[in-house]
């Protein structure tokens, strides 16, 4: 199961579901055995298998099988490895792709130096126990979540537009400024997910702990730090490698804010916008099926870097604690 | 929330808690913090829909202004109904999430009961091979499904769009429509299979009983659906079948420097998922913590 833990907003789900089937597999015995030809289970199996093959797994394997091929003479061809070569080497192209890489990193990089703290902030005081209004609030702060990047995007350079005149300076038009404004704009869109669940451990954590900290003496300062921060401590990482993941492959905020270009002069150009415009092509440069899913293997492989890095690194080191 | 009711705060600040004063404002810091950061979560929101009523003058003399009769103006929604067909945006962006949310719920919950429900050779494999794609972001996979549509004759037809929405819920639906199917007591699919009845018939039994499950998965396949603008770009780019996300970013594209125009699409466009938060925030909540939260 363990692996499984690597996923999406929705893995809170996962994990749940991940120790709340361990306690209840006992509980059900195997259907008596038929002899019969199972059609059953062919019946309630085979359709969600078929779309998910036909339409993701052979897709994806696809994308990988194209960045070894290139069109020779109005064919594609077998090449090896030769795109992951150009890509890496040739001037032009691996310019454009050490840059989004990097990019991409700081996008990444902002996130979790940002978000991690504002969510455990909101959800600590969120987690107070006297407090009123506590469902109100969870909506308000969770609400900007729910909106489309098309519309945060706008939302934010509406504002922070100098014709508006809030700001004066265009921080999405210098491109020392651009990557961090826009990685802002997505942190303040999904700080809420880390929120709610910093809160869920928050307020799952048995009364029996806090009070035994508060008999020994220590205030609710230190019993935060000293207890329910190491309890939290596995959500962080959970939330850091979904954050990771949906970065690497973010797209549709740039795309809305800067256009496909990443300006200015490809100072927020990410991996997606790069894969996007490999595949399909941008001013004088054609697209190319095959440099796309090359890029798209290069993510890929990215992706799954950070992934074994969250496992090998940090979920064997932070300790799990069954509350 | 009385599970949870230990005052930590009260018990260590009671020994000199002498001046109620100083306890009182001890319990307004939450409320301090939580209100400063609700202004910045939702007011740029309140900002754009406030500003999409009023005239251009008026927003950017007063932009922080309410709307008043003086300043009313509905220009803005006049050019985007005239200009662009935000109806049948609408209607395309309703159809697909629909579809998409149907289709995952019950082929997941097929596939996630028999998984729950059976042991048979290579159990393990089949849930292996269908967890993976939780992990694996179907964008990398773009190149491959153009191609694919482009050859089953789907682009710019809702239906591609729809398989492709359906492979990436299902997943996740498998997984967690599993645990739950896991947790339906066993005693009452025997009762009814010593009734006589098909194993269909169990699962059409055992399916209301997993509806917390449901409604988590069908909240959390709706919602990036709904938003997303990757691959209503790539695979339905024309008019006719052009969602809600991809129309507001073309009208924006188009119409930059029309200021009522840009903000009363991004009103349209954010209110309906606004409103659906809204009513049923407490099932995104608890779908997100599964059920963790009250």
């Amino acid at each position: 199961m363990t692996p499984l833990r690597t996923t999406g907003p929705p893995d809170g789900i996962g994990v749940e579901a991940a120790t709340a089937s361990g306690t209840a597999a006992s509980a059900e015995p195997a259907a008596k055995p038929r002899r019969r030809f199972p059609t059953h289970l062919v019946v309630f199996i085979a359709p969600a298998a078929a779309i998910y093959t036909v339409f993701m797994v052979y897709p994806l394997l696809d994308s990988l099988r194209l960045s070894m091929f290139a069109p020779r003479d109005g064919l594609q061809t077998f090449v090896g490895l030769d795109n992951f070569v150009r890509l890496l080497t040739d001037d032009l192209l691996s310019d454009a792709f050490w840059n989004a890489v990097w990019n991409n990193l700081v996008f990444f990089a902002v996130h979790f130096v940002v978000q991690n703290p504002i969510g455990l902030l909101l959800a600590a005081l969120l987690a107070t126990p006297t407090l009123r209004g506590r469902g109100t609030y969870r909506t308000l702060l969770f609400l900007p979540t729910t909106l489309s990047v098309v519309i945060v995007g706008f939302i934010w350079q509406l504002i922070i537009s100098p014709v508006w005149g809030f700001v004066d300076t265009p921080l999405l038009g210098q491109s020392s400024t651009a990557l961090v404004t826009l990685a802002l704009m997505s942190v303040w869109q999904y700080v809420g997910i880390p929120m709610i669940l910093f809160y869920a451990v928050l307020i799952s954590i048995p009364d029996e702990l806090t009070e035994a900290a508060t008999v020994d003496g220590a205030g609710a300062w230190t019993t935060f730090w000293r207890v329910k921060f190491p309890l939290i401590l596995p959500t962080v990482g959970i939330v850091s490698v979904v954050t990771y993941v949906a970065n690497m492959n973010a797209f549709d905020l740039i795309y809305t804010v800067k256009g496909a270009l990443a300006g200015p002069d490809f100072a927020s150009d990410i991996m997606g916008t790069l894969f996007f415009r490999t595949f399909f092509g941008f001013q004088l440069q054609q697209g190319s099926s095959t440099m796309g899913a090359t890029v798209a293997t290069m993510m890929f492989l990215l992706i799954l870097a950070g992934v074994l890095l969250y496992f090998y690194g940090w979920q064997r080191r932070v300790e799990s604690y069954q509350l | 929330m009385s599970a949870v009711s230990t005052p930590v705060r009260g018990v260590a600040r009671s020994p000199r808690a002498g001046r109620p004063w100083r306890a009182r404002a001890g319990a307004a810091v939450p409320h301090v913090v939580l209100l400063a950061y609700v202004v910045v979560a939702c007011g740029p929101i309140a900002l754009i829909v406030m500003n999409a009523f009023k005239s251009r003058q008026a927003i950017f003399e007063e932009p922080f202004a309410f709307p008043t009769p003086d300043t009313l103006d509905l220009a803005g929604f006049e050019t985007v109904f005239t200009r662009a067909r935000f109806e049948l945006y609408f209607l395309n962006s309703f159809i697909v999430t629909v579809s998409t949310v149907f289709l995952v719920l019950l082929l997941g919950s097929m596939a996630a009961f028999a998984l729950a429900e059976y042991r048979f050779a290579g159990i393990t494999v089949i849930s292996l091979y269908l967890a993976v794609g939780i992990m694996i972001p179907i964008r990398l996979g773009t190149v491959g499904i153009l191609d694919l549509m482009v050859r089953l004759g789907l682009v710019n037809s809702l239906a591609g769009l729809v398989l492709v929405y359906t492979a990436m819920g299902l997943p996740l639906a498998v997984f967690v429509l599993t645990a739950f199917f896991k947790q339906v007591p066993g005693d009452l699919k025997d009762a009814a299979r010593i009734d006589g009845a098909s194993e269909y018939r169990v699962y059409s039994l055992a399916l209301p009983l997993v509806r917390p499950g449901l409604a988590a998965i069908g909240v959390y396949t709706m919602l990036p659906i709904w938003n997303d603008l990757w691959f209503p770009l790539i695979l339905t780019p024309s008019e006719s079948v052009r969602t809600v996300t991809l129309g507001t970013q073309l009208f924006l594209g188009q119409f930059v420097s029309d200021w009522n125009a840009v903000l009363a699409v991004l009103t349209l466009a954010a209110l309906p998922m606004l409103a659906l938060f809204i009513i049923f925030s407490r099932q995104f909540v608890r779908g997100l913590t599964s059920g963790a939260v009250k």
